[in-house]
């Protein structure tokens, strides 16, 4: 990470731990992980100690110490999607692309997790790539979903 | 003086804003919330410009994108006024016909009508739907009068007119008395008064207070306080002012779920506004009053949704919560006295200012007053937003509004308030919905999910689903819940995978209590709810998993077996290209499924069309 985005992210912030958690937002906002050497910097800039830093990075689900890959798929496990079928989907990734929620595929194409709730209860079940919804899904649907990405080679992930 | 000015300038300009869309001669309302964004509106919105551009009707036909309507199970949809004509499922394709016919010559595209399943009929209007006829959306209502991106919108709806109220003519205490008399109460899920709350921050001793808009919401199956704060971010910028003037605070946090970003947007967008034409900063209108507000983003921790555990996570810290023997109203956010509302209570607020407190105890129970939102999810019919007074019965809401069964097998249970709530079996489906009674059944009206279930959804299993959440979710602080919820968890997974017994389930119900005492916070405190409701009212489940080692839902992997009927497969083979698993073999003209791999995953069934996998 340059020293000069993370400048961009920390200016007009108070040195004070209450900036932490947004900071650490606007830093996974770019990098779609937290990488150490921005958490050293943060830490620095807002005088928070870095052991405070990494345990909050390491409490809040939204954070990753792990670089994500170039699609993020996002399974809602939320109750109203669970009581529509949403467990099967992970079968489903499973099976298409070798990982857990939580893994990215080797080739770095794919970062699988799962989510408490959407909030758009209504469509379940939902799946999000890179932040766009698709919803009613059915394990066919996230098969043609899947192959899709895959046939497009160099496509970068779009930022919601 | 310089107050009148500027609240004088505010008022006419709602004046001119009313007029200037008076010469509009139609009006098309389109839904753009986060459930017909994701069914396709934006395109048909793209479509829409495009097409009344090409035909010179853009001064004739004003566009009004707001936030979501409710009937999401519906979207994209759209309504056009004056005619309240409404159509639903719209295609980008559909919109020539539509300005053609419905905006040039006043006549309605028939197949884009609602179809009522109950009589087959198509309905015109849009209050004539049966889903919307039986609400009363005092709050919701207001989505669709106002764009949430454009404050002028809300101006000339009549909105911060409470704010002017409360400013030129009512003192703190009046409105806190107002508040009182209302009987509003925390919409969160605590449900605790509204107007002492207020109070007892107004009384409290600091060298500043804080006001903070709860908008973490984490319960799953839940998202009325997103569509509110998308739709209509105003409304609760202006209801955090009228309780900042209330109790003398300065400054305040909206603290919304990342994982919403339209929410997190229209937020940010709307306090921009405000702060430009003076409705938030130093001097409020030309007042005395000043007061700020500020956005914080949430790091996706459902414990966050606590009180104490939201203002330490607001702080930077982990979002732990503390024992609550010294209110947040006395000691809250950086140890300073901290009124802490939801988003639903503060958008109920300007309301109550501008009709009075007996309007809004006109409506609802003894003691749960007004409306409540509630997001019907699950398998039924018409799932979405549904705002009802307090005390309309939850066969109500299912039935009449949510239009029963989407597939035609029976409803079974209703799980309301989330992890904290519980199952409530058909049997009491004519409960009223307010806050006593549901707790005393054993669930609560928490921040107002209803996941409906049917045959299909096996009661144990959801038990287990809620425990796995909240073992996920606990912040690890208390013993009883970090510790608890996980043998608690163990004994269930037991139980689904065929190793459960009388004497574990009595374990499991000792435990539940335990948690149930003996933790911190409210989650580890309602963590035993979804366990101690659905044994209580679905025991023979339990029993079936526990003496037959049985599923009766066929849902728990480790009790049901699939197999493909020879008589009914066609051999075409959609199972054997679906299976992830690659556990489904070729034998002669049909297929099998090879046991040693299957993992029950439920694929195969979904994609043959002939009923041929079976379920045991």
């Amino acid at each position: 990470m340059s020293a000069k985005k993370l400048d961009i992210i920390l200016s007009n912030r108070q040195k004070s731990s209450s900036e932490l958690i947004e900071v650490m937002q606007d830093i996974q906002g770019v990098y779609n992980y937290l990488p150490e050497e921005a958490l050293r910097g943060v830490s620095e800039k807002l005088e928070v100690p870095l052991i405070e830093v990494f345990r909050v990075a390491n409490f809040y689900k939204a954070f990753t110490l792990k670089p994500r890959g170039k699609h993020l798929l996002t399974v809602c496990m939320g109750t109203a999607c669970h009581v529509r079928g949403a467990p099967k989907f992970l079968d489903e990734v499973l099976g298409q692309l070798g990982v857990q929620p939580g893994e990215t595929t080797k080739n770095g194409e794919f970062t699988v997790e799962t989510v408490n709730c959407l909030g758009a209860c209504a469509l379940g079940p939902i799946v999000a790539l890179d932040g766009k919804y698709y919803d009613h899904m059915s394990s066919g649907k996230l098969r043609v979903l899947i192959q899709k990405v895959r046939e497009k080679p160099g496509k970068k992930r779009k930022r919601k | 003086m310089s107050v009148a000015i500027t609240i004088e300038a505010l008022k006419k300009q709602a004046e001119e804003q009313k007029k200037e869309e008076n010469k509009y001669g139609k009006i098309v309302t389109l839904c753009a919330g986060t459930g017909c964004s994701a069914s396709g509106c934006l395109s048909v919105l793209a479509s829409l410009r495009k097409e009344l551009k090409n035909k010179k009707l853009t001064k004739k036909v004003k566009i009004r994108t707001t936030g979501c309507h409710g009937f999401c199970e519906q979207g994209p949809l759209m309504v056009i006024e004056p005619g309240n004509t409404f159509y639903c499922h719209i295609k980008p394709e559909d919109i020539p016909e539509i300005v053609s016919e419905t905006l040039q010559n006043d006549k309605i595209v028939e197949r884009l009508l609602y179809t009522d399943p109950a009589s087959g009929k198509r309905i015109s209007r849009e209050k004539d739907i049966p889903f919307y006829k039986a609400q009363e959306r005092v709050v919701l209502g207001q989505n669709k009068l106002v764009d949430p991106c454009d404050i002028s919108d809300y101006i000339a709806n009549g909105g911060y007119s409470a704010l002017i109220k409360v400013l030129t003519s009512m003192k703190a205490d009046e409105v806190i008395k107002e508040i009182k008399e209302s009987g509003l109460r925390g919409r969160g899920g605590g449900g605790f008064s509204t107007g002492k709350k207020w109070e007892f921050c107004r009384r409290a001793e600091g060298a500043s207070k804080y006001v903070i808009c709860n908008a973490d919401e984490g319960d799953p199956g839940a998202y009325m306080d997103r569509s509110v704060l998308e739709g209509n971010p105003h409304a609760i910028i202006e209801g955090m002012l009228i309780g900042a003037y209330a109790i003398g605070a300065e400054h305040g946090y909206i603290y919304v779920r990342n994982e919403y970003p339209l929410a997190v947007k229209h937020s940010k967008l709307a306090v921009q506004q405000a702060e430009e034409i003076g409705l938030l900063g130093k001097n409020v209108l030309g007042t005395d009053f000043s007061f700020d507000i500020k956005l914080a983003r949430g790091g996706g921790a459902f414990v966050c949704g606590e009180s104490t555990a939201l203002m330490a996570s607001l702080e930077g810290k982990v979002g732990e919560p503390r024992p609550k023997d010294i209110h947040t109203t006395e000691k809250g956010f950086m140890d300073l006295p901290t009124n802490l509302n939801n988003v639903e209570t503060w958008a109920n607020v300007p309301s109550i200012i501008n009709k009075g407190a007996s309007w809004f105890t006109a409506k609802g129970t003894a003691k749960s007053k007004g409306t409540k939102i509630f997001a019907l999810t699950g398998k039924i019919r018409n799932t979405g937003l549904v705002e009802v007074p307090m005390g309309t019965s939850l066969r109500k809401i299912i039935y009449d509004i949510g239009g029963g069964s989407a597939t035609g097998k029976r409803i079974k249970a209703v799980q309301t308030g989330g992890p904290s709530g519980g199952c409530l079996p058909e049997e009491l489906f004519d409960l009223p919905v307010d806050f006593e009674a549901l707790t005393e059944a054993g669930s609560m009206v928490g921040s107002g999910g209803m996941v409906v279930m049917d045959e299909t959804t096996c009661m144990v299993d959801m038990a287990k689903y809620f425990l796995k959440f909240l073992v996920d979710e606990s912040c690890g602080k208390c013993v009883p819940c970090r510790v608890g919820l996980s043998r608690m968890l163990e004994i269930i997974k037991d139980i689904t995978e065929g190793r459960g017994t009388e004497e574990k389930l009595e374990l499991l119900k000792d435990t539940a209590e335990t948690v149930s005492i003996a933790s911190l916070c409210a989650l580890g405190k309602t963590a035993p709810n979804p366990v101690l409701s659905t044994i209580k009212y679905f025991r023979s489940e339990y029993d079936a998993h526990i003496k037959e080692k049985r599923c009766p839902a066929g849902v728990c992997r480790e009790l049901i077996h699939y197999s493909i009927d020879k008589e009914k497969c066609k051999g075409c083979g959609a199972c054997f290209k679906a299976c992830p698993h690659g556990a489904i073999i070729k034998k002669e003209k049909t297929y099998k499924i090879d046991d040693a791999k299957c993992q029950k995953c439920g694929i195969c069934k979904e994609a043959c069309k002939f009923e041929a996998v079976v379920v045991k």
